[in-house]
């Protein structure tokens, strides 16, 4: 019974709620179990949140007895949240040392809206250390081990949240994405996930990486589920003033409805495929290229010109802004704060080289040094100039396609133990979800079959703005046609 | 040699808004440390800056009254930097696409018209404020508070274009009225609302090339202003003669010793590694929204001077010093509607409001609006002159009762028994008293010595307190002795 109802989608709990057939309490606590007894395999979680999650519960499980019709979608849902968005009196770490016991004063809007919702959420998930990296090995607290083969990792930087779903110890999940950190570990974890129009679900609280490219980002097992999780976060928030004051349309509702990709126009490029993509990535993917036109698409090679300048770009820019995001965490406030206090520039430096892990240091380095007097004209400038010409590129790609599929990452999860001491090699892992980040498109992952050793391929639908809702309706098609997204 | 001056002054004004620049939070001097405090302002993770419209409206003001381009699109940008009253580790500023560019403030030193050209004005926020070491409470160590952090200033540079300390205090003052006249800002200097850096260079007269710039920090007050370009020139003007180089680096003025200390050098000069805020869009404006704040802006100093000249034709002088501050100006309108409206009116109410209302709050140490009397009263008490109810005299004791007490002049006009004698049958027995005892006087008097005639009129006045009606007393002297 109980790996049974860890499995089951959001429709599915729905229903289940609705016959009775289990409460939600029972649900909540199946997942608390799992969580409990696989945690220490996987560490996907940093913190369950057992007693407010089957508190909610039994508040779901009242309403289910006293207007069950009127309860939103997402009601007695359990979904994992990544530890950088914050929730009132709650830690959130970022996965940092320098947050390791911080408490949130506020909740995220995102949060909210998953209150309002009634969804329950379970509790924190594990991550890259304030969401740098693509292995889920920058934690504080240890890596997240991938669970199709817990010997590789899990991707990252959402990684916990990804593999919380993948290893059923939640329903849904909330990752945040940067330059790919929801959909590259959804693709490692064989989930799906979707990147939203930036501005499309509001940032207010969550902690920043670099704030022009962070979004928040939905995963879960299907694109159903993760539709579901859409409508409920996304939408204008006031207090973010880059949120898109603009009409969320919903596809939950219209999936089951289309059943081809006739007249859809999808375009991929084949200059992709000229440096680091494995062999069996290339595969997979110029196989799904002939799924698409089983399904009634046209397929075209388009020319994204700048594209291959994205990681380049992404890493000047997301450094440049994670600089400053991150320089208040200086040993002043919060939680941290070294012993040499000798000067307050020695208290400052100390307290940052000894409390934010290497990865974090390079990237502020790196930051700091490309908006520095006399290289800011030739790395950050350039660099945005740079942006400005891949998402010229995309306008102009979407003026002939519809949408545009890439593999979602180089090569499938690599293996845990593997040194790789070149960052700069590590970073062209992100050379296909970054584009989107860097234009401020929509991007859904979505599993695409498994290698030889059985582990999952991902594939990366990017739309146009605002086309969330067409983007998870065609990537609906795609998951029942290829059908490996895991049955629920 | 002879060296010349070259100054420029950067001046950050506090807005007058009710709440921050990127937040809610209150906007208020003097509250408990950290009470006014939210997560943007706290700059907690997570927490995004929202802008208030209110605060881009005060700058626009601000722009618009000191003759500036108002910019339909600036931007905002991260000034980075580590201190520990700076809670995100940058400072939320423009930059390099400010809110106004240009602009021009009109000052007179010396009976000479100066332009000072302004280059630019643009928005930020405030840091917060550390309070060190030895009070009880700190125990040795330093505390932050963090109610100013993310407090609208505007921070309006001028270009280097002034030649003397007199200059840089004038335009300073006529700074701080302006933005008080449109309600930008209230320019108390000892709370912080208006601060002011100047930099300062010398180069020989005649030369066209600036010479080395020094940046004087931490002046805040007119007299400090005045002092420390003063002493930098002095400073810079040895330095030269002695043939040593001048460092292009930052001081602070120490008012307790007179000095100015060095600060940072060049070399240890902050790199900002300024870049556009990416948690906010651009700032863009609607030109009708300017012409809107144009058309509401209240009157300036300048214009209000001439308006006292022409309207009530009052000395260019009387003008110049009623305007020099708003609420002295406020003042002097209120008392003069209280009147009955004549040219002689406001002469004589603009004398008593110089000689006496400006005196007393010199001598008290008081604003005009802290005084105990308001214009209401001040007017009441000039009718009672004009009727004839008490003289001119009397008016200036009653003026300083007002002052201490804050009754009203009527209540003291009364209680002291100050009403005027114009009755000669009052004053006719006291003359005659007076002539009776100082026969010697008289004598004198009458044989040509015309001065004791004043005599006669002081003991008049000493017996009647005061009080006597002044004309009646003379043309009761001047029967009595002939």
């Amino acid at each position: 019974m109980i790996n049974e109802l860890n499995t089951l989608s959001i429709k599915k709990i729905q229903q289940a709620y609705a016959k009775k057939e289990f409460s939600a309490t029972e649900l909540t606590q199946a997942y608390l179990d799992k969580i409990k007894q696989e945690n220490p395999n996987y560490n996907a979680f940093l913190q369950t949140q057992e007693s407010q999650a089957l508190e909610k519960a039994k508040f779901v499980d009242q309403q289910l007895k006293d207007n069950a019709d009127s309860l939103p979608p997402m009601a007695g849902i359990p979904i994992a949240i990544k530890d950088n968005i914050l929730q009132k009196d709650e830690i959130c770490s970022a996965a940092s040392q320098f947050l390791k016991s911080y408490k949130a004063q506020y909740s995220a809007h995102v949060i909210e809206k998953l209150q309002d919702n009634h969804a329950i959420i379970l509790g924190r998930t594990n991550m890259d250390e304030f969401a740098m990296g693509s292995a889920n090995k920058n934690s504080a607290f240890g890596p997240v081990k991938n669970p199709i083969n817990p010997d590789h990792v899990p991707g990252g930087s959402s990684g916990g949240s990804a593999c919380a779903v993948a290893a059923n110890q939640s329903c849904v999940a909330l990752g945040t994405d940067t330059g790919g950190s929801v959909r590259q570990p959804a693709s490692f974890c064989g989930i799906t996930a979707l990147k939203p129009t930036y501005g499309r679900i509001s940032r207010y609280g969550v902690i920043a990486f670099a704030s022009s490219l962070d979004q928040v980002g939905p995963m879960g097992k299907t694109v159903e589920d993760v539709a579901y999780t859409y409508e409920a976060i996304a939408g204008y928030d006031q207090r973010d003033s880059k949120s898109l004051n603009h009409t969320v349309k919903k596809a939950s509702d219209k999936l089951e409805k289309q059943d081809s990709l006739k007249d859809k126009v999808i375009g991929y490029s084949s200059a992709f495929f000229n440096h680091g993509v494995s062999d069996e990535v290339k595969d997979n993917f110029l196989q799904s290229l002939k799924h698409f036109e089983s399904l009634g698409a046209h397929v075209q090679d388009i020319d994204l010109a700048h594209l291959h300048y994205g990681v380049s770009c992404y890493y000047v820019i997301a450094p440049a802004e994670a600089s400053a995001n991150l320089a208040r965490y200086d040993g002043i406030r919060y939680t941290q704060r070294s012993d040499d206090s000798s000067s307050i520039a020695n208290l400052i430096s100390s307290s940052r080289s000894e409390f934010f892990g290497d990865e974090v240091c390079r990237r502020i380095l790196l930051g700091t040094f490309v908006l520095s007097s006399g290289f800011y004209d030739a790395y950050y400038l350039k660099a945005l100039k740079v942006r400005n010409l891949i998402q010229q590129d995309f306008i102009e790609a979407f003026k002939k396609v519809d949408y545009i599929a890439t593999p979602t990452s180089p090569t499938t999860a690599f293996k845990l133990n593997q040194q790789n001491n070149d960052p700069l090699q590590k970073y062209l892992a992100d050379m296909y979800t970054v584009p989107a980040s860097i234009a401020g498109l929509p991007a859904i992952s979505l599993p695409n079959g498994r290698s030889d050793n059985n582990l999952p391929f991902g594939i990366q639908l990017i739309g146009s703005y605002y086309t969330e809702d067409d983007l998870l309706t065609t990537a609906h098609v795609l998951e029942k046609a290829i059908g490996f997204h895991q049955q629920g | 040699m002879k060296y010349e001056a070259v100054i420029g002054l950067e001046v950050h004004a506090q807005l007058n808004t009710q709440t921050k620049l990127f937040c809610r939070c209150k906007n208020e001097y003097g509250q408990e440390a950290n009470s006014a405090t939210c997560p943007v302002c706290l700059g907690l993770p997570g927490a995004l800056p929202k802008i208030n419209q209110f605060a881009i409206e005060q700058a626009i003001k601000a722009g618009l009254a000191l003759n500036c381009n108002i910019q339909l699109n600036s931007v905002f940008s991260r000034k980075n930097y580590f201190y520990p009253d700076l809670p995100k580790g940058y400072q939320i500023s423009q930059f390099d696409k400010p809110l106004c560019l240009g602009g021009q403030v009109d000052i007179e030193v010396n009976e000479e018209a100066v332009g000072v050209v302004l280059e630019r004005i643009h928005m930020e926020e405030d840091a917060g404020k550390l309070l060190h070491g030895d009070s009880s409470e700190n125990k040795g160590g330093s505390l932050v508070d963090l109610n100013r952090a993310g407090v609208p200033l505007i921070e309006i540079v001028t270009t280097p274009c002034m030649n003397s300390a007199e200059q840089a205090s004038t335009y300073l003052k006529k700074l701080r009225n302006i933005l008080r006249y449109i309600d930008v800002c209230d320019g108390n200097m000892e709370e912080g609302s208006l601060r002011c850096d100047a930099n300062v260079s010398i180069r020989p007269v005649g030369s066209q090339t600036l010479g080395t710039k020094v940046e004087v920090k931490n002046m805040n007050s007119f007299k400090h202003v005045q002092k420390a370009i003063e002493y930098e020139i002095e400073r810079q003007s040895l330095a030269l003669d002695n043939n040593e180089e001048i460092h292009q680096e930052t001081r602070l003025w120490n008012p307790e010793k007179g000095i100015s200390i060095t600060m940072r050098s060049k070399e240890e000069s902050n790199d900002y590694r300024y870049f556009p805020e990416p948690d906010l869009k651009a700032l863009d404006i609607e030109q009708t929204w300017i012409e809107e704040i144009k058309e509401n802006l209240a009157e300036l100093p300048d214009a209000k001077k001439q308006r006292y000249i022409d309207d009530y034709g009052l000395p260019s002088y009387d003008a110049g010093v009623l305007t020099s501050d708003k609420d002295v100006a406020a003042f002097f309108e209120h008392a003069l509607n209280a009147l009955s409206v004549s040219e002689k009116n406001a002469k004589n109410l603009s004398n008593f409001v110089m000689a006496e209302v400006l005196r007393l709050c010199k001598e008290l140490s008081v604003s005009i609006n802290d005084l105990k009397f308001n214009a209401q009263d001040l007017a009441q008490l000039l009718k009672y002159v004009a009727d004839g109810t008490i003289n001119g005299k009397i008016a200036k004791d009653i003026v300083d009762t007002m002052a201490e007490t804050g009754e009203k002049p009527q209540a003291i006009i009364e209680s002291k028994g100050l009403k005027q004698l114009s009755d000669p049958k009052d004053i006719q027995p006291i003359i005659e008293q007076i002539i009776q005892n100082n026969p010697k006087q008289v004598e004198q008097y009458k044989s040509g010595k015309d001065k004791l005639f004043g005599f006669f009129v002081g003991q008049t006045m000493k017996e009647t307190k005061g009080k006597a009606n002044p004309g009646m007393v003379n043309q009761l002297l001047k029967d009595a002795l002939k």
